[in-house]
């Protein structure tokens, strides 16, 4: 035993004999975690958090959560002499006056931002691979909460700094939550402790965003990742891998090097662009007061899609027993999130009981093996896509040279038109992309060369599928489901289905949702195809058994190429061939 | 006005009365009524004498030739569309009264002569030189008053206060061309044009002729030193450095969105992808 093992045991041996962790380790850091890339998207998510997190800390040592006006007297001139919060002066501080307080601000800002992007590129990655099926659902929903809470956290750290953007960002927040009827002006008084921009708001949703919010999110990121532990990872077809197994590598050393290299990555790549490029430069657009607003007042990009659907919604407006009903801010601003949101959270118990499929799903789908789930996916993107385009609607119409009116009437028609054409495309590609797979499990791979046959017929060299890819392409068959056979008015018995109209729309929805699916081959006709394609093969041997090639290339034309690329002469081959072809 | 009937003295008598009992009568409502006539006539005598006296200076500081030069530009250059005689047509609007200022503005930042019609006329580079255009700014202000060229005097923003400018810009200025003055899109695929390559004098001539779409900001809105503390902010704009790093055209969360999605994030899964790649 080296001095280090040596020192090693006994430092374990004193832990685990007063906190037991001995057992505990030994079987977690053999943990085998799946290998892929797409796997650390989350990874982006949490580590990101982090630095929000630290950064946060910092910024909390300078920042004065105050409404209270002050004179600015601070280094950055431009400002000085001008009355504002002291939250304002605060920011402002922290950005000239506090050493490396800018970077900090910066990181703080950047990280949040793709804390928040990090999450939706690992929902989509969930989403498409169908990993929020049984028994994943809850942690589909935690999810859900943590993007909820990603753009709570957000929008409440936008308001602090109180410059012109934020106060703008803030006065639409309280003319939506004043457009819910009946309560909403209410609620705007009880939210901001009276007129607005009033003097209470700051202090308010300071505590909201650096204690609350956080604790929610740290508190779910936790139980988000005990389940993934408690689950175990999904992982993607390939061999070997099935429903009941994991095959990967041990949490340690592999992935205890992958992901704190990564951590380190992701930290540094932040700090980098931090150090480098500028995110909301608070002193270009000056303190706040209610009479002001710049042109080009945008949210951050997470709540762009909210702010375009309030611009692009028709202006519509009832008043109701003398009160006013602002639909074209309430539908946009309340109803819209709240049907997406409510949407995405219960999608895997809606497609779940749309298909009848009960089982366990460890084994990831490959996306073209749920058209429909995949389509449903780029549907909902493109749409989100353009209510995005539509919060940047000004400085996309002055960047290009555009009308906005003719901008917004475009995303009007585009919101119901371009989505319903995403899917399709979207859909009848993996049908597509699902037959390829087909032909190939079938047929094997076109190998692109031409061989001539003894009696004159030329075919092309199909190759067998090797050990890995015909492992991913049979998982189609374990993905494939048959729709949902229409049910029974009445039963052998004669007893009358009491539920018949629920279970004759659900059978309707799943033909809808798996109907046009490619029905995969047969493990035997698999086997028999590749058998097939073996033999075809083999009829291109005897060209290899008398030299050592590097390899064969078909050229254009169709003869047969040989010795490393060199175009042989139809002569020369047919001299090799003894004189037969 | 009954009162006043009753009141009024036969015609005779008035000359007399109002000669002598100006201060007896002084509390009579006419008296009020005329005193109004009087300021407003005063006023506006004064008004139109100011007015037109800078244009005069104006026109008496650049010779006929200038005059005779520009015309001979402007029934080349800008007669098609504003008329042989400025007077304006379908086309376009009447150029008498427009002022020096207007012509230097619209002429020496290439927006007119204009190349082709739209929701707005975009800058470019300009077609005439200084000369051409001041020959051409004389000959519109000899037409009939209006704005002249600001004096170097009027545009020296050296002594102005930035921090005070700041606030007018805000106030003013950036609800149309964005608090960084980076221009904002207005309806109908009209703008407000960026000021990052503005000069002083096109900021003080636009402000004092409120070209296209932009209101007028006259002297009685925007006094002198105003304005130069806003060109004071504005050039402070376009000159400071940027202190968080690249500045990302200062346009806000869109450039910052775009930027993260594209850069950040592709370069993160870029990363994600080198570190899954299985050792072979």
């Amino acid at each position: 035993m080296s001095t280090t093992e040596q020192v090693g045991t006994s430092v374990a041996t004193y832990i685990d004999d007063r906190v037991g962790s001995n057992r505990f380790l030994g079987r977690s850091l053999k943990k085998v975690f799946p290998d892929h890339w797409s796997f650390m998207l989350g990874e982006i998510a949490l580590y990101s958090f982090i630095i929000v997190l630290l950064t946060g800390v910092f910024l909390t040592l300078f920042y004065k959560p105050s409404m209270v006006e002050v004179v600015y007297d601070g280094s950055y001139v431009p400002l000085r002499g001008i009355m504002m919060t002291e939250a304002y002066a605060s920011t402002l501080d922290i950005s000239f006056d506090v050493r490396g307080g800018l970077l900090i601000r910066q990181m703080h800002h950047w990280a949040a931002l793709l804390f928040i992007a990090a999450m939706a590129v690992h929902m989509f990655r969930v989403f498409f691979t169908g990993a929020f099926r049984k028994p994943r659902e809850f942690n589909w929903l935690i999810g859900i909460a943590l993007i909820t809470l990603g753009l709570a956290a957000g929008f409440t750290g936008y308001s602090l700094p109180d410059d012109l953007l934020s106060g703008t960002g803030l006065q639409i927040a309280r003319g939506i939550v004043q457009a819910i009827p009946i309560v909403g002006t209410w609620v705007a008084f009880l939210l901001f402790d009276g007129e607005f921009p009033g003097t209470e708001f700051i202090s308010r949703i300071y505590g909201i965003h650096i204690l609350l919010v956080p604790g929610l999110i740290l508190a779910l990121i936790t139980v988000h990742l005990m389940m993934v532990w408690a689950q175990k990872h999904t992982q993607f077809p390939g061999p070997g891998r099935t429903n009941d197994n994991v095959v990967g590598y041990p949490l340690m050393p592999i992935y205890m090097a992958k992901a704190g290299g990564f951590f380190f990555i992701v930290f540094g790549v932040t700090a980098l662009i931090s150090g480098l490029v500028t995110i909301n430069p608070i002193w270009i657009f000056g303190p706040y007061t209610p009479d002001q607003v710049s042109a080009g007042s945008q949210p951050d990009w997470y709540i762009g899609w909210l702010d375009g659907a309030l611009r692009i919604f028709p202006n519509i407006e009832t008043v109701l027993f003398g009160y006013t009903i602002s639909w074209n801010i309430f539908i946009p601003s309340v109803i819209v999130p709240g049907i997406v949101f409510t949407a995405a959270a219960l999608y895997p118990f809606i497609e779940s009981w749309v298909t009848g499929d009960k089982r366990d799903h460890n084994l990831l789908d490959r996306p073209r093996n749920a058209p429909t789930r995949t389509a449903i996916g780029v549907m909902a993107i493109t749409w989100y896509f353009l209510l995005f385009i539509g919060g940047g609607n000004d400085v996309i119409a002055l960047t290009f040279d555009l009308s906005i009116n003719w901008l917004i009437w475009f995303l009007r028609i585009a919101v119901f038109v371009l989505p319903p054409i995403a899917f399709v495309v979207t859909r009848r590609t993996c049908i597509a992309l699902q037959r390829k797979d087909r032909e190939k499990l079938l047929h094997g791979y076109e190998s692109g060369r031409i061989l001539r046959l003894p009696h004159g017929e030329f075919i092309e060299v199909h190759e067998p599928l090797n050990v890995k890819d015909r492992a991913v392409l049979e998982s189609a068959i374990e993905a494939y489901r048959a729709p949902l056979p229409a049910p029974e008015r009445v039963d052998a018995n004669g007893v009358a289905n009491k539920r018949y109209h629920l279970h004759n729309l659900r059978a309707k929805l799943s033909h809808w949702y798996y109907a046009d699916d490619i029905v995969p081959p047969t493990r035997a006709e698999i086997e028999a195809g590749q058998a097939h394609v073996s033999h075809e093969a083999a009829l291109e041997e005897p060209l290899h058994e008398h030299e050592e090639l590097d390899y064969v290339n078909v050229p254009f034309h169709g003869g047969i190429l040989h010795e490393k690329g060199a175009a042989m002469t139809n002569e020369e081959q047919l001299r090799e061939r003894g004189g037969h072809l | 006005m009954t009162c006043l009937i009753n009141r009024s003295p036969a015609p005779m008598e008035r000359k007399g009365i109002l000669v002598k009992g100006l201060v007896a009568r002084r509390r009579n409502p006419v008296v009020a009524t005329l005193l109004l006539l009087a300021a407003l006539l005063g006023v506006g005598g004064v008004y139109a004498v100011a007015s037109s006296t800078a244009p005069a200076e104006a026109t008496a500081s650049n010779d006929q030739t200038a005059i005779d030069e520009g015309k001979r530009l402007y029934l080349e250059g800008c007669s098609s569309c504003h008329g042989l005689n400025a007077q304006g047509s379908s086309n376009g609007p009447t150029l008498i009264g427009v002022g020096a200022a207007s012509v230097h503005f619209q002429v020496a930042t290439g927006r007119m002569p204009m190349a082709a019609p739209g929701a707005q006329v975009a800058r470019k580079p300009p077609i005439y030189n200084e000369r051409e255009v001041a020959d051409m700014a004389a000959y519109i202000a000899s037409l009939a008053p209006g704005p002249a060229i600001p004096t170097a005097e009027q545009i020296d923003y050296t002594d102005a206060d930035v921090a005070e400018g700041g606030v007018l810009f805000r106030i003013n200025c950036a609800q149309c061309h964005q608090a960084a003055g980076g221009g904002g899109a207005l309806t109908a695929g009209k703008y407000a044009p960026s000021l990052m390559i503005a000069t002083p004098q096109e900021i003080y001539e636009a402000m004092l002729t409120g070209p296209q779409n932009m209101p007028v900001f006259g002297d009685g809105t925007l006094p002198v030193e105003d304005k130069q503390a806003i060109i004071a902010y504005v050039m402070d704009l376009q000159q400071a450095p940027s202190p968080g790093g690249i500045a990302l055209g200062r346009i806000g969360p869109v450039a910052e969105g775009l930027f993260l999605w594209v850069g950040v994030i592709g370069a993160f899964i870029g990363l994600a992808v080198w570190i899954g790649i299985r050792a072979r």
